[in-house]
C-alpha cells in the first residue's frame, strides 16, 4: 500500500508544481493546497502504515498508529487552512485594487 | 431577498443547533476520544457559516452580537494564561495538571487543567474562521 | 559577576538612562549626567597599579556566556589592559567634560544620541581590553566600528559624515571579520577561546600549517582598525565628526585597538620573522606614508589625522622590532629589543596626551573662528594666548622636542630602530639600515607639518574677514581638558620615571611574558641625557632639515604633489564601491526579476537538482516492494479517484469546478485519513474543506475566470519538465526513505507518548494530549499565526489605502 501512496503522492506533487508555476495567482493558491496534501499524505505514509488501532487508549489494542505525526499533520492542516485563507483574501483585494490576476501583469515598477 | 426559502430557514434552525451541540461535545471528547479544541472550533465555525450562509447578514449579527478578533484575543490569553499559571507554582510554562475526581452522582469526574488550554484554541480557532469569512463577506455588500 | 566586568558595562547601563536624563531634564547639558560615570571608572581603575612597587597583581573573573561553546565573559586585568582602561576612561572623562562646551545644548543637537554612541563605544572598547575571551573581544570590537561609524555621522545631513561614516564602517568591519575567521583558526589549532591559554599552547600553534594564515586574517584586523597602510584612508574621512570624537576615538582610543591587538598577540605569533616584518614593514611604511601625507593637508583636522596615522605606524613598527626581543637573553632586566617595547608603551601614552590635546585645541579654534583651513587662519597668537601655549606645546611633544615627552620616546625609537641594524636574525643583516633611515627621513616630514601646523595659525597676518566668526579666546570650560592634558606632557616630559614602573612595566610583562624570571622586574630609565649619540644627532638632524623644507615651502607650494590633498589609495575604495554597487545591480536584475514564476522555477530546480544528485550520489536509491501492507480493493478506488481529480485540476477553467474538485480532493484526502486510523485528523480535514470551500466561493465569486495560460511553448515545456522533476524527485526519495527504513529500523520517538499519555496528562485521546499538553507550546504558537493571520486579514480588507496611494 506504501507504493501505491506514494506514487499517489508523486502526482499530486507533479499537478501543484505545474499549479504553481503559473501566471494567475488563484491557479497558485490550488497549486499550494494540493502541495500541502501531497505533503501530508507523503508523511503519513512515511511514518509507516502499520495496521495498529487508532491512536485512543480507550481502544485498549497492543499496537497504536503512530501518533506523533497526526499530530504534527494536524497542526499543519490547521496552519495550511490559516495561509490559504490569508492567500485567497489576499488575491480577492489585489483583484479588486488592480483588476487582475495575472502575476505578470502585477510585477512592480522598475523604481520600486 | 424577495423569496425567502422557507424550507431552508426551517431546516438551518434544526440542523445548526444539532451541530453546536455536536460540537460542543467534540470539544469535550477531545481529551479521551477524537475531537479537541480544533476540531470543535472548526464544528462551531462551520455551524455558524451555516446560519449567516442561509439567512442574512444583518439578522445573524443581531442574534450573535460577538466581535471576532476579540474572541480571538480572548483565547490567546486564556491559553498563554493556563500556561502562566502553572510558571507561578514554579513548573515549566505550559505544564498541564490534571485530577480525577469521584463525585456522588457523576461519578468519576476528570478536571484538566488542558481543558481551558483546549478552550483558548477553540475560541481562537472559531473567532479566525468567522472573522475571515464575514470580513469578505461583508465587504461584498 | 565581579565588580570588573560592571566596569565594561557600566557605560551600557548609562547609556540606557541617557534619554531620560536628556527628555527629563532638557535645560541642564546632558553631559553633566555622564561626566561622573568615566570618572568614577577611572578612580576605581587607578587601584590596580602597582603603586607599592613590584609586579602588577593580575586579576581574573570569569562568567559563563555560552559554556557549550567555550565562551565566557572571562574579564583579565593585566598591565596591558589596565593601561587601555585607563586612556580610555580618562581620556573619556576629559573629552566628556570637553563635549559639553563644544556641542551646544540646543534644540537641533540630538544629545541623548551622541552620548548613547560615545557610552556605547566606551563600553565596547572597554569590553575589548578587558576580556580575555576572542569571542567577546570580537563581539566588542565590532560594537566599537559601529559606535565610531555613528558618531561620525552624528551630524548625518552632511554629505561627507555619511561618507566618513559608511567607509569608515565598511573597512572596520570587513577587518573585523577577517580578525573573526583568524581566530576561528587559534580555536582549531589550540580547542580555546581564552588568549590565556592559547599562549601557553607556544610550539604547537608556531609549528601548525595554519599559523601564517591565522597571523595575516588577524593582523588584517589590527591593521584596519589602527588605520595602517593602505587602510588608512577611512581616518582623514572620520574626521567628519564632531572634535571631542576625532580627539577620543579616532586618536586616543579606538584606533589603538589594533595595536592592543597586535600587543595581546605578541607572545603567541612573536618570534616568527613573518610577524617580525609585517609589521615593522607597515608600520614603517604608514609612519612614512602618513607623516608624508600630513604635510599637504590644508584643514588643521586633516593634518591631525594623518599625523595620528603615521605615530600609529611608529607605534606598531615599534612593536614589531620588540617582536625579537624573545630571541635573546635579558640582562638586567633589558636587552637591546626590549627597548623598543618599552618605546612603544611610553609613546602609547604620549601620543594620547599630546594628540588629545591637540585635537581638542582645533577643536577650539573651529568653534571660535568657523574655520579650520591654515589658509583663512593666521595670527591668532595674541588673540587666544591660552590656546596658542597649549598648541605650542602639543606640537613640540609632536615633533620630538625637549623637554616634552615626545622627545623621549622619539629618542627611544631612534634606539630602537638603531638597534635593529645589528640584528642578527631573520635575515636582517643587510636590510637592516632601512629601518633609522625611514624613520629619520618620517621624523623630518613630522617636523615640518609640526612647524605648518603652529606657525600658520598662530603667526602670519589675522585676517579677521576671512573668518565666519569673530576670534575670541574659548570659555574657561572648554580649556580645562586641553590644560589637563598640555600638564601631563610637561609632568610626563619632567618626571617620565614616575610611569615607569606604575604602568610601563606591568604593560611590558603581558607583552613580553616568560622573558624574565618570576619576581624579576623590566629595567625601565627614562631621561633626557643619554650624551652625544647617535640618536641625539638623528634629532638635530630632523630639526635642521625639517626647518629648511618649511622655511622653502613657498617653492613647493606650486607642486602637484602638494595641490593634491586627497589620498590617492581612496581611488581604490570609491571606484570598489561603485563597482560593487554596479555589480550587485546586475546581479539583482538577472536573478530577481520580479515574476513569481521564476522565483519558483530557481527554488525547484535547486530542489530537484540537490536531491537528485544527492540521491544519485549517495546510493540511495532504492525500491522495496516486499514490506508493504496489504491493497484493499477500496484503496484503490480512492487513490484512483484522488489521481483523476487532481490530473484534471489544470486543465479546468471554470471557477465552480475548481472548487468542486478541491473539495472532492480534499475529502478524499480525509477519506484517507480514516482508513490509515487517523480519526482527528480525518475530522479535522473535514471540517476544514467545508469551510474552506465557503470562503474559497466568497472569494471566487468577485475573482475572473480562470482563462487559459498565455505561456510560449517553450515555457509551458519547461513548467511541465520542472513539475515532472519534483514530482519524480519526491517520488523516488519517498520510495528510498520507505525501503531503507526498513533496512536500518529506528524506533519512533512517539513511545514515550503512548506509554506516558495516560499516566502524566490523563488523557486516553494521545494526538490531542500531544497537542494541548506534550507539545503545547508549538500549539500555542501555532494558534498565534491564526491570530495574526486573522488581524492580516481584517486589515487588508478594512484599512484601504487614500486615494492616490498605491496599494
Amino acid at each position: 500500500m506504501e507504493i501505491l501512496m506514494i506514487l499517489t503522492v508523486g502526482v499530486l506533487f507533479t499537478v501543484a508544481t505545474y499549479m504553481i508555476l503559473s501566471k494567475s495567482m488563484l491557479r497558485v493558491i490550488i497549486g499550494v493546497v494540493i502541495l500541502s496534501h501531497g505533503a501530508h499524505l507523503l508523511f503519513l505514509t512515511l511514518s509507516g502504515l502499520k495496521q495498529g488501532a487508532p491512536p485512543l487508549l480507550g481502544e485498549e489494542a497492543s499496537a497504536y498508529t503512530d501518533p506523533l505525526p497526526q499530530a504534527l499533520i494536524l497542526t499543519a492542516i490547521v496552519i495550511g487552512f490559516g495561509i490559504t485563507a490569508f492567500m485567497l483574501v489576499l488575491a480577492y483585494r489585489t483583484y479588486k485594487a488592480h483588476k487582475t490576476d495575472n502575476l505578470d501583469e502585477l510585477r512592480g515598477t522598475e523604481d520600486e | 431577498m424577495k423569496n425567502t426559502p422557507v424550507q431552508l430557514h426551517v431546516i438551518t434552525r434544526i440542523v445548526a443547533f444539532i451541530i453546536l451541540a455536536f460540537s460542543v461535545f467534540l470539544f469535550f471528547a477531545g481529551h479521551n476520544n477524537p475531537g479537541g479544541g480544533f476540531i470543535g472550533g472548526l464544528m462551531t465555525a462551520a455551524a455558524l457559516v451555516l446560519l449567516y450562509l442561509s439567512f442574512d447578514l444583518k439578522t445573524i449579527k443581531r442574534v450573535i452580537p460577538f466581535n471576532y478578533s476579540k474572541i480571538i484575543g480572548a483565547g490567546l490569553l486564556i491559553a498563554i494564561l493556563t500556561g502562566i499559571v502553572g510558571m507561578l507554582f514554579g513548573f515549566p510554562f505550559l505544564t498541564q495538571f490534571d485530577e480525577y475526581y469521584h463525585i456522588p452522582l457523576l461519578g468519576e469526574t476528570h478536571a484538566a487543567s488542558a481543558l481551558p488550554f483546549d478552550l483558548g484554541i477553540y475560541l481562537v480557532v472559531v473567532g479566525f474562521t468567522l472573522l475571515v469569512i464575514l470580513t469578505v463577506a461583508e465587504d461584498d455588500s | 559577576m565581579s565588580t570588573l566586568h560592571l566596569v565594561a558595562l557600566a557605560p551600557f547601563i548609562m547609556a540606557i538612562f541617557i534619554p531620560f536624563f536628556y527628555f527629563k531634564f532638557r535645560h541642564i547639558h546632558t553631559g553633566w549626567f555622564i561626566l561622573p560615570l568615566p570618572l568614577i571608572l577611572f578612580i576605581y581603575l587607578i587601584q590596580y597599579l602597582p603603586l607599592g612597587g613590584g609586579p602588577m597583581e593580575t586579576v581574573e573573573r570569569s562568567v559563563p556566556w555560552v559554556p557549550s561553546l567555550d565562551i565566557h565573559f572571562t574579564v583579565f586585568l593585566d598591565g596591558l589592559s589596565l593601561l587601555f582602561a585607563l586612556l580610555i576612561t580618562g581620556i573619556g572623562t576629559l573629552v566628556v567634560l570637553y563635549s559639553i562646551y563644544y556641542i551646544a545644548n540646543k534644540k537641533e543637537e540630538p544629545l541623548n544620541n551622541f552620548y548613547v554612541y560615545l557610552m556605547m563605544f566606551m563600553g565596547a572598547m572597554l569590553g575589548v581590553v578587558l576580556s580575555d575571551n576572542l569571542i567577546v573581544i570580537y563581539v566588542f570590537w565590532e560594537l566599537t566600528s559601529l559606535a565610531s561609524s555613528l558618531l561620525i555621522a552624528y551630524w548625518f545631513h552632511k554629505e561627507k559624515s555619511r561618507y566618513g561614516a559608511q567607509k569608515s564602517m565598511l573597512i572596520t568591519v570587513t577587518g573585523g571579520f577577517a580578525m573573526l575567521a583568524g581566530f576561528s583558526l587559534l580555536y582549531m589549532m589550540t580547542g580555546t577561546f581564552s588568549i590565556r591559554e592559547i599562549i601557553t599552547y607556544g610550539d604547537a600553534i608556531v609549528t601548525s600549517p595554519l599559523f601564517l594564515p591565522a597571523m595575516i586574517l588577524i593582523l588584517l584586523g589590527a591593521f584596519t582598525k589602527s588605520a595602517q597602510f593602505p587602510f588608512h584612508i577611512w581616518l582623514p574621512d572620520a574626521m567628519e565628526a564632531p572634535t571631542p570624537v576625532s580627539a577620543y576615538l579616532h586618536s586616543a582610543t579606538m584606533v589603538k585597538a589594533g595595536i592592543y591587538l597586535v600587543a595581546r598577540f605578541t607572545p603567541v605569533f612573536g618570534g616568527a620573522p613573518e610577524w617580525f616584518w609585517i609589521i615593522t614593514g607597515f608600520g614603517l611604511f604608514t609612519l612614512l606614508w602618513g607623516s608624508v601625507s600630513a604635510v599637504r593637508q590644508k584643514d588643521l583636522k586633516g593634518i591631525l589625522a594623518f599625523s595620528t596615522v603615521s605615530q600609529l605606524g611608529l607605534i606598531m613598527s615599534l612593536l614589531g622590532l620588540g617582536s625579537a626581543a624573545v630571541h635573546f637573553d635579558v640582562v638586567d632586566g633589558q636587552s637591546l629589543y626590549t627597548v623598543a617595547v618599552l618605546a612603544a608603551v611610553l609613546h602609547l601614552i604620549n601620543h594620547a596626551t599630546f594628540k588629545g590635546s591637540l585635537f581638542m585645541v582645533v577643536g577650539i579654534i573651529d568653534h571660535e573662528t568657523g574655520t579650520r583651513d591654515i589658509r583663512k587662519l593666521g595670527g591668532l597668537m595674541t588673540i587666544m594666548p591660552v590656546t596658542f601655549t597649549i598648541s605650542l606645546i602639543g606640537i613640540a611633544s609632536m615633533a620630538g622636542l625637549p623637554p616634552f615627552n615626545g622627545f623621549l620616546s622619539k629618542e627611544m625609537f631612534f634606539t630602537g630602530t638603531l638597534n635593529s641594524t645589528t640584528l642578527d636574525i631573520f635575515n636582517v643583516q643587510t636590510l637592516g639600515v632601512i629601518f633609522p633611515a625611514v624613520a629619520w627621513i618620517a621624523s623630518i616630514f613630522t617636523f615640518v607639518y609640526c612647524m605648518i601646523m603652529l606657525f600658520k595659525t598662530f603667526t602670519g597676518k589675522h585676517h579677521p574677514e576671512r573668518l565666519e566668526k569673530e576670534a575670541h579666546e574659548a570659555p574657561a570650560g572648554m580649556l580645562i581638558s586641553p590644560v589637563i592634558l598640555a600638564s601631563l606632557v610637561i609632568i610626563f616630559g619632567f618626571f617620565p620615571n614616575l610611569l615607569a614602573y606604575t604602568i610601563i612595566d606591568p604593560a611590558m610583562q603581558s607583552i613580553l611574558p616568560g622573558l624574565l624570571e618570576p619576581g624579576e622586574q623590566f629595567y625601565v630609565n627614562i631621561y633626557h641625557w643619554h650624551g652625544l649619540n647617535t640618536e641625539l644627532f638623528m634629532t638635530m638632524g630632523v630639526v635642521f632639515f625639517g626647518s629648511m623644507i618649511f622655511l622653502n615651502l613657498r617653492k613647493w607650494q606650486e607642486t602637484t604633489f602638494y595641490l593634491k590633498e586627497r589620498d590617492p589609495l581612496n581611488w581604490f575604495y570609491d571606484s570598489g564601491l561603485v563597482g560593487l554597487i554596479k555589480g550587485s545591480t546586475v546581479v539583482n536584475d538577472v536573478q530577481m526579476t520580479g515574476r513569481l514564476r521564476d522565483y519558483f522555477t530557481y527554488m525547484f530546480t535547486f530542489l530537484v537538482l540537490g536531491m537528485g544528485y544527492m540521491l544519485w550520489n549517495t546510493g540511495a536509491l532504492a525500491v522495496d516492494m516486499a514490506n508493504t501492507a496489504d491493497i484493499s480493493i477500496y484503496m484503490y478506488i480512492i487513490t484512483l479517484s484522488l489521481v483523476l481529480a487532481t490530473v484534471v485540476i489544470p486543465f479546468v477553467s471554470s471557477r465552480i469546478s475548481a472548487i468542486v474538485l478541491m473539495g472532492v480532493i480534499g475529502f478524499l484526502v480525509a477519506l484517507l485519513f480514516v482508513v490509515f486510523r487517523a480519526p482527528d485528523l480525518a475530522l479535522t480535514q473535514l471540517l476544514v474543506e467545508t469551510v474552506m470551500v465557503v470562503l474559497f466561493l466568497l472569494v471566487f465569486y468577485h475573482l475572473p475566470e480562470l482563462k487559459k495560460e498565455t505561456f510560449k511553448p517553450a515555457f509551458r515545456l519547461t513548467n511541465l519538465v520542472i513539475s515532472i522533476g519534483v514530482g519524480l524527485v519526491v517520488t523516488l526519495t519517498a520510495l528510498s526513505a520507505h525501503a531503507l527504513s526498513y533496512e536500518n529500523p529506528i524506533s519512533p520517538i512517539s513511545d514515550y507518548f503512548v506509554e506516558n499519555a495516560y499516566a502524566l496528562a490523563g488523557g486516553n485521546n494521545i494526538v490531542n494530549v500531544i497537542l494541548v499538553d506534550f507539545r503545547g507550546l508549538d500549539t500555542l504558537l501555532e494558534v498565534l499565526v491564526l491570530g495574526i493571520v486573522g488581524l492580516a486579514v481584517v486589515v487588508l480588507i478594512k484599512f484601504k489605502a487614500k486615494k492616490g496611494e498605491d496599494v
